[in-house]
């Protein structure tokens, strides 16, 4: 074998790992592997306090930049605040608060959407219409004023964007169940005489936990957005929490003097982990739910 | 066909009391109304006063009823922070808003069409990939985000263009486009299924057969039929587009309705949020109906 075909440093090894994750979405895996372990081990990488800074290094550019230096490597903020400890800290309650209220949200919009297409009829009618109207808000708006009602705290945020966005699971997993319970098994558990919380129990949600995995990956991404949007308008994470909204909208004043680093680093945050989810979301759809492939 | 609407119409008339509904609802479970009408520093005497004065110590019931009269008259409450109807800021505020969102459909659609197209004619081959990079990019990315980055590198370093205000196209281009960047994304991805559905389809086929030139075929039969579900989608989106503005809008000090919302969070001027997000569930619960009786004119399987 000559040695171009085999390129340096591929040993069997990696052959072997390679063989076991083809077709795996490395990329985002990747992505949110990292995000992951900046949330995780923050205390432990961070090199900085990520609420207080020092006034004397106030707007330090990034280290590769003319007057830069490499204790900070991507800069330091209006406040003097090291911005990679702050991205480090920040993954945390980006990761925390989409998660909770994806999960929230998909438990609260998966068993509702069962009960409702399940149930049929009346039951039916009285939740799609709610959750037509629901849908109709829009939702940065819609959680703006939940936020005013509630006011500003991580919990809320989370409560928040759940109430925004558990109707979007409810509407589909309705439509799959009003399929599934037409099905041979269903009728039969209902024959051998299955009570009506068994079967959506035992029968139905089985069936369609896939789609909900599959909404909850692509709604993550659509929260994380939602809560940047919240906490940059002034309404989501109270400052001076490190969430990456936050960082942006501290940014946005030193911009016209000439601090873009501030306001650069926090959205790439973002657009990255929600690029994961997208991706990541898209790969589980066709592996997961060959029907979903159109939606 | 007028049973189809008369039962979209009623379809629509329940969602806009439940709307409305959630909303009544909603402000009096999370807390005291009062506290959010009146001044912060108000005295309890004061709230005792605003209660007796809107009403707030009758029945939910007669409440209610009061509210949905008083929408029904445009009459939505009184800014807490300009002392002018609710109402009528919103009218004022709307021309910015449809005028800027009108811009950002005009981007969305031309680079959201021509890439969907061009991604379709090439599947599978370098604008195809380019296409779904895009697409990929601009679904991810923050809105605000692209805002301020249009700003630190057209305003602040190039020195191009102002950053913020309304008045000539100038001021326009930035808002623009960074409101337009999911929306491109949305256009291009279904510009190029649906052109590919129709390049798939027999009259495409028999247009070949014919021997019709590939330029003719594409622009004459697969061209205008691919646009169709594109161009009813593009209504629907132009209502979002005015009412998810509220990031951008902040951003460039655009004086939209989204910058409105904006300044009743900073002056809890809780009668401004209401009517914002009141009316933005009514402009989309009309779009959809809209739509909704266009379909079926087109398509006459729907009315069943």
């Amino acid at each position: 074998m000559r040695a171009s075909t085999i390129p340096f440093g591929w040993s069997p090894a990696w052959h072997r790992v390679r063989a076991r994750t083809r077709g795996a979405p490395l990329v985002p895996l990747t992505i949110i592997g990292v995000v992951l372990a900046a949330a995780l081990f923050a205390d432990v990488l961070a090199p900085f306090d990520p609420e207080i800074g020092n006034l004397r290094h106030r707007h330090r550019p990034p280290a590769w930049v003319a007057g830069g230096d490499s204790s900070h490597l991507l800069g330091t903020d209006h406040l003097g605040r090291d911005i990679l400890t702050r991205l480090l800290y920040g993954a945390r309650i980006s990761l925390i608060v989409g998660f909770t209220a994806a999960i929230v949200a998909g438990a609260i919009g998966t068993a509702v959407g069962i009960v409702s297409g399940y149930f049929g009829r009346w039951i039916d009618q009285v939740i799609m219409r709610v959750v037509d109207a629901w849908l109709a808000l829009p939702a940065v708006s819609f959680a703006i004023f939940l936020a005013v009602l509630l006011g500003p705290s991580e919990k809320n945020i989370v409560i928040i964007l759940a109430g925004v966005f558990w109707t979007r699971y409810a509407r589909v997993i309705r439509g799959e169940v009003l399929s599934l319970k037409e099905r041979e098994y269903v009728r039969l558990a209902i024959v051998a005489g299955c009570g009506k919380w068994t079967i959506m129990r035992r029968h139905i949600l089985p069936n369609v936990i896939n789609t909900s995995i599959v909404l909850s990956t692509l709604i993550v991404g659509v929260v994380i957005v939602a809560e940047a949007a919240l906490s940059f308008l002034g309404v989501g994470v109270p400052p001076p929490k490190p969430a990456w909204g936050l960082m942006l909208a501290d940014g946005k004043e030193g911009m016209m003097a000439g601090y873009w680093w501030v306001t650069l680093f926090p959205g790439l945050a973002i657009m990255l982990v929600v690029l994961a989810a997208n991706l990541l979301g898209d790969w589980l759809r066709v592996k997961l739910d060959p029907q979903l492939r159109q939606l | 066909m007028t049973r189809f609407i008369a039962k979209r119409c009623l379809y629509a008339l329940v969602s806009l009391f439940i709307l409305s509904v959630t909303i009544f609802v909603l402000i009096r479970v999370t807390g005291d109304p009062v506290t959010l009408l009146a001044a912060p520093d108000a005295k309890e005497a004061d709230l005792q006063a605003i209660r007796v004065q809107l009403g707030l110590d009758r029945t939910w019931p007669v409440q209610y009823l009061h509210f949905i009269v008083g929408a029904l008259q445009g009459d939505f409450g009184t800014s807490l922070y300009y002392r002018v109807p609710a109402g009528t800021l919103y009218l004022q505020r709307l021309p910015a808003s449809l005028q800027l969102a009108a811009a950002a459909m005009a981007v969305s659609l031309l680079i959201g069409i021509s890439i969907g197209i061009l991604a379709a004619v090439n599947v599978g081959r370098w604008w195809d990939s380019a296409g779904k990079l895009i697409a990929l990019l601009g679904l991810s990315m923050p809105s605000f985000w692209l805002g301020l980055l249009l700003i630190n590198f057209f305003a602040v370093y190039l020195g191009w263009l102002p950053t913020s205000g309304r008045g000539t196209a100038a001021h326009m281009a930035m808002p623009a486009i960074a409101l337009s960047g999911y929306f491109t994304a949305a256009h291009m991805r279904l510009t190029r299924s649906s052109m590919l559905d129709v390049l798939g389809s027999e009259y495409v086929k028999l247009a070949r057969l014919k021997g019709l030139p590939e330029s003719w075929v594409l622009v004459k039969h697969a061209f205008k039929n691919a646009l169709i579900p594109v161009v009813t989608f593009a209504g629907i989106n132009l209502v979002l587009m005015i009412n998810v503005a509220v990031v951008v809008e902040t951003v460039f000090a655009w004086p939209g309705i989204g910058r409105l919302l904006f300044e009743g969070i900073e002056f809890r001027d809780f009668p401004v949020v209401q009517t914002v997000v009141l009316l933005g569930g009514v402009m989309v619960i009309v779009a959809n109906l809209l739509v909704d009786i266009l379909y079926a004119w087109i398509d006459p399987r729907i009315r069943l």
